[in-house]
C-alpha cells in the first residue's frame, strides 16, 4: 500500500475513535444514568388509570395478537387432555406411481438430449474439427447455461424433497463429488444420539471431501469418540473438583476449543495418555501454543489458581534463568485474569509485563495497580501526574507515601 | 431508514391501502371454507399476519384455534383445517402426510392450503405425488408488499437471499415482478427504473411482463422512480458494525417484521415486552438514525423535558387538572414508557458492547475498508477466533477481509477457517463451504510464484516482516474490486479530517465516517446522472447487469421517493450459516 499510513495515535485521537470512548466517569453516561433515575422515579399518582397503557401478556406478547392467541392455543392444550393422534410418518416417501408426469422424469428427458449433444462434442474434438465444435460448442454454451440454471433448480428441489440417494447420484454424475461428499456429511445433524452420530460421522471419512475437509472430518469423528468416552467416566462425577464445580453441560458435541477448557478446567495435569488431558487435545488436534494458552489460562483463572497461570507463561532462557514470555498480548492477559477477580497483587505482575507503554498505563490506571503507575510516572519524570494521582489515594497508604518521597526527592529532574 | 426531510416532496403515499386490500383477500379466501376452522400459520407468517388481520378479524371469519406450524402432529379437533403457508416442499409433505394419517384413521376432514404469497408448481407435483391432491383445496393469497413504516416496504420473504444467491433458485422472481405490479396498480405507474445485477433484471423483466398481460392504467404516479438493486453488489455494507441507534437495536435485540423484544434488563421489571419500532414511537422516531454517541444527549435532555411537563401538575387548579389528564396527560405517559423503554436499551448496549471489545473490532473493520494494517487486522480476527467471542462476528470479519482484499491468501484461509472450526464447531466447514459459493469467503487464486517467494522468504525472516512483504506481492498479484471501487467512488473518507458527527456532512455517518455505504453511493450517482452515464468503469466493476428504463408517461417530478428492492439484508442469519 503506499498511502502515508497515519500514526495510531490519530487514529484514536480521531472522531471516529472517540464516539466511542466512554470512560466510567464520562459525563455523557453518568447523564444517562442520571436520566433513568429521573425517568423513573416519576411519580405517577395512585388514581391515574393504567388502562390506556398497551396491555401485554406475561410472555411479552400484546394481548390480541396472533402470537399471543397461538400460545394461548397451545398452552391450553398442554394444560388439558386433548384426543392425540396417530403418529404421523414424516419421514421422506416419494410414491412413484401416483402421477404420470413426475419432476424427475422430465429431467431425465432433458438429459438424454443433451447427453447426446455432449457425445457429438466429444467426437468433434477427437478429430480435431474446429468447424463442428464451434457450432456444437454454440448451440452447447445455451443449452449449457440453461442446463446450468435448471440444474440448480433441480437441485435444490431434491434438497427439499429430502431426496438424498437420488442427490449424490446426481451430484456424483455431474462430477461434483466434494458437493456430494458435503451433502453427505451434512446429514450428520439430524442423528441426536452421539453414538450413531458417531458412526456416522466414521462413515464418512471415505469420502471424496478436499484435502483439508477431509482432515476436518476426521477431527470430528475422533472428537465425538473422545467426548463420548469422557463424558461417560465424568458423569459418575466422583472427583472433588466436580463437587465443587458441579458441570453446567455434557461436553458431546461441544467444539474442540470448548472441550479444551472443560479439560483444563476438570482434568488439568493429567498425564499425556488419557483422551481427557490437557495435553493430549492439545497433541491430537494440532491446537497452537496461543490457542492453548489463551484456553489454559481462561480455565485456571476462573479456578483462582494463580499459581497454574504462573506456570503457562514461565520459561526458561539458555542461562537457566525464568523469565515470562506470552504467545498473545499481557493485556489480554490481564483483562482475563481481571475478569475473574485476580487479586491486585497478581494483576500488577501481569500489567508490570505490558510491552506497549500507553497500554501499560492505561492498563495500571483502569485496574488500579498504584505501584506501576507511580513507577510509571516516575520514569517519565512527570510531576504534575503524580501529583494528580496521588489525590485518588488513601492519606496514609504506603502508595501515598511512596509518591511523598518520590516528590521530595530533589535528585529527580522532573519534567513538569 | 426515516423518512428524510424533502422540501418538494408532497407527502407519502398512503400504504395502509396495501394491508387493507391484503386482509380482503384473505377474508374472502377464508370465507371460501366455510364454517368453523382451525388456522395453522406458518412460524414466519405470524408477525405480517397480525400487522394485516389481528384475532378479532380472523374470528369473525369462523377461525376458532389458531395453531403454529410445526412439523410434528397436531391435536385439532376440528373438522375443518385451514393452512395458511409459504409454498415450502416441508410444510406441503407434512400436511400430505396429515391427511393420509386422517384417511387411514378413518377420520373424515375437510383441508384448505393457502399459499402465500403464492403458489409453486413443485408444491402441486408433491401433493399429487402423496395422492391428496384430491383431498384438498388450494389457493394464493398474494399479499406481496407489507408496510413496515410510513416509509418502509417489505416483501417478507426470508428465504430469498438463500434460496436466489446461494441456491441459484429463481422462483422468487416472479414474485418480485407481481409486488411491483401491485405498487404499479395502486399507486401508478413509474416513470423511471433503474437497476443494477442479475436478479434485479429478471425482476424487471418479469414485471414488464405481467404489465404487457394487464391493462395499462394512466393515472397519475406517486413513484416517480424505482431502483432495483442486488443485495451481491454491495456485501460490504451489512458486514460492517452498525452505529446508529436503529442499527445498534437490531444488532442487540433482533428487529423483526418492525418490532423487537426487549428482555427484563431493559424493561427494568421481571417481563419481556414486544414493541413496534417505528415512526409511531415519537422517541424513536427521533433517534433511529442518529450516530449513537448523539443518543444519550438527546434522550437526557428529553428526560429532562418530561419531568418539567408532570412537574407542571403542581401548581394547577382542578380545570386545569381536568384539561392537562384530558389532553395531555396520555401524550406523557406514552412518552414516558417509550422514554423508558429507550434509555434501558441505550443502557443495555453501553454493556454488552464493551469499550474496549466494540472499539478494537470497529477499528478493525476501519482498517479493513481502508486497506492498511491488514496483517495486523488478520491478527486481531484470529484471536478474535481463539477467543471465541461470537460466532457471528468471528464470520462478518472473515468474510469482510475477503471480500476488502479480493479473497484471502491459502494459508490464511486454511489457518483461519481450521481455527474457526476449532472455536465454533467442526459441522461449520458446510458454512464455509456456503460461504465459498456465495463468494463472500474465498482463497484467493494466487499463482505460483508468489507462494514459493513466499516460502522462499519465510525461512530467511521474522513473521512481522513475512507479513509485510506478503501484503506488497499480494496486492501486486490481484486488483481488489472493492479497492477500486472504494477509490473511484471515494467511499472511504481520508482519516486524519475531522468529522463532525452531529452535523455529518456526508452518508459516512452512519459508519462513524469510515465509509459511505457502496449501494447507497450508487443510487445518489445513479439518481443524479438520471441513468448510469459516466459510470462505466464503476458498472463494470460491478460485472455489468445494469439498466436504465425511462416509461412511456411523461416523467412526472411529483415525489423522490425510491424504494430499493433489497434482497433479504441478514444474510449470515437466513440461513446460510449451518
Amino acid at each position: 500500500m503506499t498511502r502515508a499510513k497515519p500514526e495510531d495515535d490519530e487514529y484514536w485521537n480521531s472522531s471516529k475513535f472517540k464516539a466511542f470512548t466512554f470512560d466510567d466517569e464520562d459525563d455523557e453516561f453518568s447523564q444517562l444514568k442520571e436520566s433513568k433515575r429521573a425517568v423513573n422515579s416519576i411519580l405517577v399518582d395512585e388514581d391515574e388509570d393504567e388502562d390506556d397503557v398497551e396491555r401485554v401478556s406475561w410472555s411479552g406478547e400484546p394481548v390480541g395478537s396472533i402470537s399471543w392467541s397461538v400460545k394461548e392455543t397451545a398452552s391450553s392444550i398442554r394444560s388439558g387432555s386433548e384426543q392425540s393422534f396417530p403418529k404421523i410418518d414424516t419421514t421422506p416417501s416419494l410414491s412413484k406411481q401416483g402421477s404420470g408426469y413426475s419432476l424427475s422424469s422430465l429431467f431425465k428427458e432433458k438429459f438424454r438430449s443433451l447427453q447426446d449433444k455432449l457425445l457429438l462434442l466429444d467426437e468433434a474434438v477427437a478429430v480435431y474439427d474446429g468447424n463442428v465444435i464451434t457450432a456444437v460448442s454454440q448451440i452447447l454454451f445455451r443449452e449449457l447455461m440453461a442446463r446450468d440454471v435448471a440444474l440448480r433448480h433441480y437441485v435444490h428441489y431434491l434438497k427439499e424433497m429430502g431426496e438424498q440417494k437420488l442427490l449424490v447420484e446426481l451430484l456424483k454424475a455431474l462430477g461434483r463429488t466434494e458437493d456430494m461428499a458435503l451433502m453427505h456429511y451434512k446429514e450428520h445433524l439430524n442423528i441426536k444420539d452421539e453414538g450413531r452420530r458417531r458412526d456416522f460421522l466414521k462413515s464418512c471419512l471415505s469420502l471424496p471431501f478436499s484435502q483439508d475437509d477431509a482432515t476436518h472430518v476426521q477431527d470430528h469423528y475422533t472428537l465425538l469418540e473422545r467426548q463420548i468416552i469422557i463424558e461417560a467416566s465424568d458423569k459418575k462425577a466422583d472427583a472433588e473438583i466436580f463437587k465443587k464445580f458441579p458441570r453446567k453441560a455434557s461436553i458431546l458435541n461441544m467444539p474442540i476449543i470448548t472441550t479444551l477448557y472443560y479439560s483444563c478446567f476438570y482434568h488439568y495435569g493429567e498425564s499425556e495418555g488419557t483422551f481427557s488431558s490437557p495435553s493430549n487435545i492439545r497433541k491430537t488436534f494440532r491446537i497452537s501454543e496461543k490457542q492453548y494458552i489463551l484456553t489454559a489460562l481462561g480455565a485456571r483463572a476462573k479456578l483462582k489458581s494463580w499459581f497454574d497461570v504462573d506456570s503457562l507463561f514461565n520459561t526458561k532462557n539458555w542461562l537457566g534463568y525464568t523469565k515470562k514470555k506470552s504467545p498473545i498480548g499481557f493485556h489480554r492477559v490481564v483483562d482475563i485474569l481481571h475478569k475473574n477477580s485476580a487479586p491486585v497483587q497478581v494483576l500488577q505482575e501481569y500489567v508490570n509485563l505490558i510491552d506497549d507503554p500507553d497500554l501499560k498505563l492505561s492498563g495500571a490506571l483502569k485496574y488500579k495497580c498504584h505501584d506501576v503507575v507511580i513507577n510509571t510516572y516516575r520514569d517519565l519524570k512527570d510531576r504534575q501526574q503524580l501529583i494528580v494521582y496521588r489525590e485518588k489515594l488513601e492519606r496514609d497508604s504506603p502508595e501515598y507515601r511512596k509518591i511523598q518521597e518520590l516528590l521530595n526527592n530533589v535528585q529527580i529532574r522532573w519534567k513538569n | 431508514m426515516a423518512h428524510t426531510e424533502w422540501k418538494d416532496a408532497p407527502g407519502l403515499p398512503d400504504f395502509s391501502l396495501l394491508k387493507r386490500l391484503a386482509r380482503d383477500q384473505l377474508i374472502f379466501l377464508l370465507e371460501q371454507l366455510p364454517g368453523k376452522k382451525d388456522l395453522f400459520i406458518d412460524a414466519d407468517l405470524m408477525s405480517p399476519l397480525d400487522r394485516i388481520a389481528n384475532v378479532t378479524i380472523l374470528k369473525q371469519h369462523e377461525v376458532d384455534k389458531l395453531y403454529k406450524v410445526e412439523l410434528k402432529p397436531i391435536v385439532s379437533s376440528s373438522d375443518q383445517l385451514c393452512f395458511l403457508i409459504r409454498p415450502r416442499i416441508q410444510t406441503v409433505k407434512w400436511i400430505s402426510d396429515l391427511v393420509n394419517a386422517d384417511k387411514v384413521a378413518g377420520r373424515f376432514r375437510r383441508y384448505k392450503i393457502i399459499f402465500t404469497p403464492q403458489k409453486f408448481y413443485a408444491c402441486e407435483t408433491v401433493l399429487e405425488e402423496q395422492g391428496v391432491y384430491g383431498d384438498v383445496t388450494t389457493d394464493e393469497w398474494n399479499f406481496y408488499i407489507l408496510p413496515l413504516d410510513d416509509d418502509i416496504l417489505s416483501l417478507e420473504l426470508p428465504e430469498f437471499f438463500r434460496d436466489n444467491f446461494l441456491e441459484g433458485d429463481q422462483r422468487w422472481v416472479t414474485t418480485a415482478g407481481s409486488a411491483l405490479r401491485l405498487l404499479q396498480s395502486v399507486y401508478g405507474s413509474f416513470s423511471k427504473v433503474y437497476g443494477i445485477g442479475r436478479c434485479a433484471k429478471m425482476v424487471y423483466e418479469s414485471w414488464r411482463e405481467l404489465m404487457e398481460d394487464g391493462e395499462q392504467r394512466t393515472r397519475q404516479p406517486e413513484f416517480a422512480k424505482v431502483f432495483l438493486v442486488d443485495r451481491d453488489v454491495d456485501f460490504v455494507t451489512p458486514l460492517c458494525s452498525q452505529v446508529v441507534y436503529e442499527g445498534l437495536v437490531d444488532d442487540l435485540f433482533r428487529i423483526k417484521c418492525g418490532s423487537v423484544e426487549f428482555g427484563p434488563d431493559v424493561t427494568s421489571s421481571d417481563k419481556s415486552i414486544k414493541v413496534m419500532l417505528n415512526s409511531q414511537d415519537k422517541v424513536f422516531s427521533e433517534i433511529r438514525n442518529e450516530h449513537f454517541s448523539n443518543v444519550f444527549g438527546f434522550l437526557s435532555q428529553k428526560a429532562k423535558n418530561l419531568q418539567t411537563a408532570y412537574d407542571k401538575r403542581r401548581g394547577m387548579d382542578i380545570q386545569q387538572m381536568k384539561a392537562f389528564v384530558a389532553d395531555e396527560l396520555k401524550g406523557l405517559k406514552q412518552e414516558h414508557r417509550l422514554l423508558s423503554l429507550h434509555i434501558g436499551a441505550s443502557e443495555s448496549m453501553m454493556k454488552k458492547k464493551t469499550k474496549q471489545d466494540f472499539q478494537e473490532l470497529l477499528k478493525t473493520e476501519h482498517s479493513l475498508l481502508e486497506g492498511f494494517e491488514i496483517r495486523e487486522c488478520i491478527t486481531y480476527i484470529e484471536e478474535h477466533i481463539n477467543r471465541q467471542v461470537s460466532m457471528i462476528d468471528s464470520l462478518r470479519l472473515l468474510c469482510l477481509l475477503s471480500i476488502t482484499e479480493n479473497g484471502l491468501l491459502s494459508k490464511d484461509y486454511r489457518s483461519l477457517k481450521a481455527q474457526y472450526l476449532q472455536s465454533y464447531g467442526i459441522e461449520h466447514l458446510l458454512t464455509f463451504a456456503n460461504l465459498r459459493q456465495l463468494g463472500l469467503l474465498e482463497e484467493q487464486q494466487a499463482g505460483e510464484t508468489l507462494t514459493v517467494m513466499e516460502s522462499k522468504v519465510g525461512k530467511l525472516v521474522n513473521d512481522k516482516t513475512v507479513g509485510k512483504l506478503t501484503d506488497a506481492f499480494s496486492s501486486l498479484a490481484k486488483k481488489s474490486n472493492f479497492r477500486a471501487l472504494s477509490k473511484r467512488l471515494a467511499l472511504v473518507p481520508k482519516s486524519g479530517e475531522e468529522y463532525d458527527l452531529r452535523v455529518p456532512r456526508d452518508m459516512a455517518y452512519v459508519f462513524s465516517g469510515a465509509y459511505i455505504p457502496l449501494s447507497c453511493k450508487l443510487i445518489e450517482q445513479v439518481l443524479e446522472r438520471d441513468g448510469w452515464t459516466g459510470m462505466e468503469e464503476v458498472t463494470r466493476m460491478l460485472n455489468g447487469q445494469e439498466f436504465a428504463v425511462t416509461g412511456l408517461d411523461k416523467e412526472f417530478v411529483c415525489i423522490k421517493l425510491y424504494i430499493m428492492f433489497v434482497s433479504y439484508v441478514k444474510l449470515l442469519n437466513g440461513g446460510v450459516v449451518v
